[in-house]
This record gives structure tokens, C-alpha cells and sequence, in this order.
């Protein structure tokens, strides 16, 4: 594993006032991710997770600490630039799938593309397609959401959040709406692709989906509670070809 | 972000929800087609009257007589017998702005040809009196100096009295018909005018020298009214003043006598028809704004909605590198598209409309430019700016807020 440092954590803090109340979302967190780590991030709900993920995604600020992306001080940047450094340098994955309505797999792929006036649309396509080719739904590509499976849903936003080349992948809970079955079959995608040398970092409540990473962090109450690399790592294809075949069903349409 | 892409982005959004860009849309286009239908019905009408009104001869002035007085004793507007052609040469004389005059004299009477006869009245005029009223001939001639001269008896008929004595679309000229037992050569043909505004019909005319009738058929000394012609429009009242003062001078009225003669205009009767045909209009253009102001208030509520609807999307589409001004410019590109399609559609559709209604129900129509414009305009001000106002909101939100919007 490659040793460049593409995630740079230092003291972050978020606190929320909600009224008169304060929320410490995150309490001072160090943290460290490099190029090509799996990383888990792992906690309860309510333990600062998902904030966590969100500044990682230039999403929100901190309230205060310092966070580098591939070399990039967030801090320094106003709301259009990190936008900008969205556009380029990350990927996004969520629960909900989040893809647009009556709009094709393709055109969903696309528009990361759209707001980066560099790519011709001649490219866009090009780069679209590749990624849905790598996600296996090339054969899908006209197909609208509705026409498709929940697991086939989440590959088209995995495809999408690829398209850009980003330097890491943030997966909010990825395999959260999915069955055991399609939630091993998405884990088997994002082995690849982190095989291939992408950078993911996957927020997830789950022990055993965990197993699948190679690094797990763990967060409690804002602060990171453990951390260590995984070292039974399973693999999701395997687990895939062990599964009894009648719940070969998927039924998450 | 260029620009080529963010109208890629706006077309294919409004792609997605062809129903919702119709129904915004519908509203545009009912107000912009709503308020062009109902000022062109209004400005329609309103225009009718006038061109009624103009044919009749905008610039006509008319002397009446009015009560005289002799000794104390007032006798009346009807039997007044103050007008004489010595006030024709006054006025010829003395009033620059009048350019054409000519006495009117006017009984009524059987008109015999052959074996067929028609209760008709017949006018004492000059050659003029075709100009100042407006009459064209369709054949033969006007009666000449000579024959005015000298009590000719010869006559002009309208096209009623032609069809009643000879049939439809019979050329009567040369013929010899009797008006009231005198015989008289028809010598032209009017041109057909139609009813006037009050539905007289002004076909059903018989015109002779003003000698003629005067002497021949009435017998009388005077003269029952005077028509002219101011110089325009606008010289009307000036004209109108001059008559005026060389009547009351062709009298020898003096200091406090009151006139023995009422003097009308042509104009005072349009404007009065203009003030109302007006009130026309504006009730139809409060009905018209009433609509657009629906329409308006639709377009609101729909822009509004859409972009409320769409807050997850626009959380997407930040998520994954769209600043606060691509989604902006987005919807302001989708309603601006949505506005002026709407509006150019709206403006078809009011035309059609106008039309439509103006050949079913027979009303005149005009489709006033201003009124394009105006519903044009305002259609696409409401729709722009409520798609531009939400969406900047939009625009201002967290990702994070937007993402999690249900």
C-alpha cells in the first residue's frame, strides 16, 4: 500500500446549536486516510459519523481543526470552491441512492460531469459510459430508476460518484436500503474498485459489512473510540458464491 | 460552468416533467391569451363605432333652426322658419373653416315608376352635399349648376329606392320616376352606405336640387337645415364658432338675442360613443387583468411548489459540484423557457381566440400590439420571477439541508 496521504484530520470539532442547546457533534478528531485504503467508519447512531463524513465531503465546515484534502486546506476555500473541489476530487454514494427521477442511468452518470465545463459532451458520454461499464450495467444504460433494481440503483450512484476520477470515494451507509444478498453483491463492487486502487471511505452501522474494508475507525459520543485494520478481511465475492441459492431472489424493487 | 451546459441541464429538467412544464406553462398562456382576446374585443368595438361614426363624416357640422320669436311670442323649434340660403353665402363668406356647405331641405312622399311605388323621402341639396355627407355615386352623374339654377328636375336615387321601383341591380339612370306628382329624370345612382348607427337606412334617399325641392315639391321660402364640412376634425370647433357668429350676424341678432338656430357637430356625438365604447374596454381589460393576475398567481404556485419539490435534487446536484449559481441559473433558465414559450403560445392562442370569436359572433375585433406586449410582459415577469425567487433560496441552502429536505 502506497504511503501518499490523501485525508489529513487534525482536532476537528462541529459543534450545532439548535435553539439554546448545543450539540458537540465531533469533539476533537485526528484522523489520517491514504491513497488506496478501504476505510470503514463505524459507531452508533447519534455518534458523530456521519457529521464526520459530511465534512469529509466538503459538504460543511468544521466548527473548528483542520482538514486536508489531497493537499488542499478546506478551511481556506468559500462555498463556489468547495464546490469545485466536490465536482473534482470526490465521489459520493448515499443511502437513498439520491439519483434523478425519469432521467436514464446514463444521464444520471453524467451530471457530476455537467458542472465541469472542461469535459466536452462528447467526453461526458465517454466517461459515463466507462463507469457504468464498470459497475456491470452497460447493459443498462437507457434504463430509467424506476425500471431498475434497489442494487442496481446504488451501482448507477456508484457509477456516478466514479465518473470524475475522484481521489476518494465517500459511501454514507451505502448498502443501509439493501438486502443481505444485494448489499454483498454493492460490497463486492467497492472491493474491486478499491482493488483497483480507488480510495473509499464507507460509513456504515454494521459489523460484519465492516469486514469487508481494510481499516475500521470507530466512533462513540464525537471522539474516535478504536481503530484498527482488519485483518480477517472477508471477501464479498466469496461470500456472494456461498449463499444458499433460494435466497437468490432480490426483491428489493 | 458554461453556459451551453447549464441550458442542457434546464432543457433536460423540464424534459423530465413535461406534465408540470405544461401546467406552468398553461398558466402563462391563458393569462397572456385571456387579456389580448378581451381589449381586442373592447378596442374591436370600440373602433366599429368610430368607423361608423367617420362615415357618417367626422368633421359634420349641422344648423337646425330654433325657436323664433316674433313679438314676444316663441314658436317653437318645428315650425321655425329662420334659416334662408342668405346663410349659405354667409357662411360661404365669412368662415374659412368651413370648405363645403350646402342647404338641406327634405320632404317626405310617394315615389311612383311604372306600376310600382315606395314611401321614400327626398333631400334638397347642392353638388356638394355628397362630399359633406359622405355619399359616393356608382353611376351616372351629379346634377350640374345649371340644373340647380334652374329647378331642374332631375334626381339621384340610393340603392333601396332602385331595388324597390326596378329590381335588384337594375340601372335606373336615364329613367323618369314621380316624386309627389313631379316628374323627374334620374340622372346617377348613390353608392350603397348601409344603415347609420341609429339603423336608418341611408339607401332610402332620393336627392334633387335644393330649387327643386324647395319650390316644386315644398313650396317654401326658407330652408330646413344647413350641412357642412369643417376644413379636419380639429378645425371643427372653430368652424363651428364662425358659423356661429355669421349667422347670428346674417340675422342681426345683437347683445342678449338668443339664437335662432342650433348648430350640432359630428364630433361631440363620436366622442360620446368614443367615452363609452372606452368604459367598454376598461371593464373588459379589468376582466383581462383579473385573469392574468389567476394566471399570475398559478405560475407562482407552481414555480414555487416545483422548487420546493425539488430540493433534494438541487442537494444532489450540489453534492456533486454544483455551486449556489448553476442551480440558480438553472431554474431562471427553466422558467424564462417555460415564460416566453408560454408567452409566444399565449399570444398565438389569444390571437386565434379574437378571431374566433370575432367570426362566430360576428363582433369586430382588433388585436391592439399594446396589448401583446403588456400581457406578453407581465406573463414572463411573474413566471421569471417567481421561478428566480424560490430558486435562489434553493441556492442558499446547506447541501446537507437540501439533501436531507422531505
Amino acid at each position: 500500500m502506497e504511503n501518499s496521504t490523501i485525508i489529513q484530520v487534525n482536532q476537528l470539532h462541529k459543534d450545532f446549536h439548535v435553539g439554546e442547546v448545543t450539540v458537540r457533534a465531533l469533539r476533537g478528531i485526528d484522523m489520517e486516510i491514504h491513497k488506496g485504503e478501504f476505510v470503514a467508519i463505524m459507531g452508533a447512531s447519534g455518534s458523530g459519523k456521519s457529521t464526520m463524513l459530511n465534512i469529509l465531503g466538503c459538504l460543511e465546515k468544521p466548527s473548528s481543526g483542520d482538514y486536508q484534502l489531497d493537499g488542499i486546506n478546506m478551511g481556506d476555500l468559500n462555498r463556489n470552491e468547495l464546490a469545485g473541489l466536490r465536482n473534482k476530487k470526490l465521489g459520493f454514494v448515499f443511502q437513498a441512492y439520491n439519483l434523478l427521477p425519469r432521467t436514464s442511468a446514463l444521464e444520471n452518470v453524467e451530471l457530476p460531469l455537467y458542472y465541469n465545463s472542461k469535459v466536452s459532451s462528447k467526453e461526458r458520454k465517454e466517461r459515463a459510459k466507462e463507469a457504468l461499464n464498470a459497475v456491470g450495467l452497460s447493459d443498462r444504460m437507457h434504463h430509467m430508476p424506476n425500471q431498475l433494481s434497489g442494487g442496481q440503483q446504488q451501482r448507477v450512484a456508484i457509477a456516478r460518484s466514479l465518473v470524475n476520477d475522484p481521489v476518494v470515494i465517500l459511501a454514507d451507509e451505502a448498502t443501509g436500503n439493501l438486502d443481505t444478498r444485494t448489499s454483498y453483491e454493492i460490497m463486492a463492487l467497492f472491493q474491486d474498485l478499491n482493488d483497483k486502487g480507488k480510495t473509499i471511505v464507507f460509513v456504515t452501522h454494521e459489523p460484519d459489512i465492516a469486514r469487508f474494508t481494510t481499516r475500521n475507525i470507530v466512533f462513540r459520543d464525537g471522539l474516535i473510540k478504536g481503530e484498527h485494520p482488519v485483518t480477517d478481511r472477508l471477501s464479498a465475492q466469496e461470500m456472494l458464491d456461498n449463499l444458499p441459492p433460494d435466497e437468490d431472489v432480490d426483491v428489493s424493487l | 460552468m458554461n453556459i451551453s451546459n447549464l441550458f442542457k441541464i434546464a432543457i433536460n429538467a423540464l424534459r423530465r416533467n413535461k406534465f408540470r412544464a405544461f401546467l406552468t406553462m398553461l398558466g402563462i398562456i391563458i393569462g397572456v391569451a385571456s387579456v389580448i382576446a378581451m381589449l381586442a374585443i373592447g378596442e374591436g368595438s370600440k373602433r366599429s363605432i368610430q368607423q361608423q361614426m367617420s362615415s357618417m363624416g367626422t368633421n359634420l357640422i349641422q344648423v337646425m333652426p330654433a325657436s323664433q320669436e316674433r313679438g314676444g311670442v316663441q314658436l317653437g323649434n318645428s315650425n321655425a322658419e329662420s334659416l334662408t340660403l342668405k346663410d349659405i353665402s354667409a357662411i360661404e363668406k365669412s368662415c374659412p373653416d368651413v370648405v363645403a356647405v350646402s342647404p338641406e331641405l327634405r320632404a317626405s312622399g310617394q315615389v311612383v315608376y311604372g306600376n310600382e311605388n315606395w314611401p321614400t323621402s327626398i333631400f334638397g341639396i347642392n353638388d356638394q352635399y355628397l362630399n359633406i355627407k359622405k355619399y359616393d355615386l356608382s353611376s351616372g352623374r351629379m346634377f350640374t349648376e345649371n340644373e340647380i339654377k334652374t329647378m331642374g328636375k332631375v334626381c339621384l336615387v340610393g340603392q333601396t329606392v332602385v331595388e324597390k321601383l326596378f329590381g335588384k341591380d337594375a340601372n335606373p339612370v336615364g329613367q323618369n320616376i314621380r316624386f309627389n306628382k313631379v316628374p323627374m329624370k334620374i340622372i346617377g345612382v348613390l353608392a350603397a352606405k348601409g344603415e347609420n348607427s341609429f339603423g336608418r337606412d341611408q339607401d332610402d334617399i332620393i336627392m334633387a336640387p335644393y330649387t327643386t325641392v324647395q319650390k316644386r315639391i315644398l313650396a317654401i321660402d326658407y330652408i330646413q337645415g344647413i350641412s357642412m364640412s369643417a376644413a379636419s376634425e380639429q378645425k371643427a370647433d372653430a368652424a363651428i364658432t364662425e358659423v356661429e357668429n355669421a349667422l347670428r350676424k346674417s340675422h342681426k341678432l345683437t347683445g342678449n338675442d338668443n339664437d335662432d338656430f342650433r348648430v350640432f357637430s359630428q364630433s361631440e356625438l363620436v366622442s360620446t360613443f368614443s367615452s363609452i365604447s372606452n368604459v367598454l374596454t376598461a371593464l373588459l381589460g379589468a376582466i383581462a387583468g383579473i385573469s392574468l393576475l389567476v394566471g399570475g398567481i398559478g405560475i407562482m404556485n407552481i414555480m414555487y411548489v416545483s422548487v420546493t419539490e425539488r430540493t433534494r435534487e438541487i442537494g444532489l446536484r450540489m453534492s456533486i459540484g454544483g455551486r449556489g449559481i448553476d442551480i440558480l441559473m438553472q431554474f431562471l433558465i427553466e422558467s424564462v423557457l417555460l415564460s416566453v414559450i408560454g408567452g409566444i403560445l399565449g399570444i398565438i392562442l389569444g390571437y386565434l381566440a379574437s378571431n374566433l370569436v370575432g367570426s362566430i359572433m360576428g363582433w369586430p375585433v382588433y388585436v391592439m400590439s399594446s396589448s401583446v406586449i403588456l400581457s406578453f410582459f407581465v406573463c414572463s415577469a411573474i413566471g421569471i420571477f417567481f421561478g428566480w425567487y424560490p430558486a435562489r433560496k434553493a441556492a442558499g441552502l446547506n447541501p446537507i439541508d437540501a439533501l436531507r429536505y422531505e
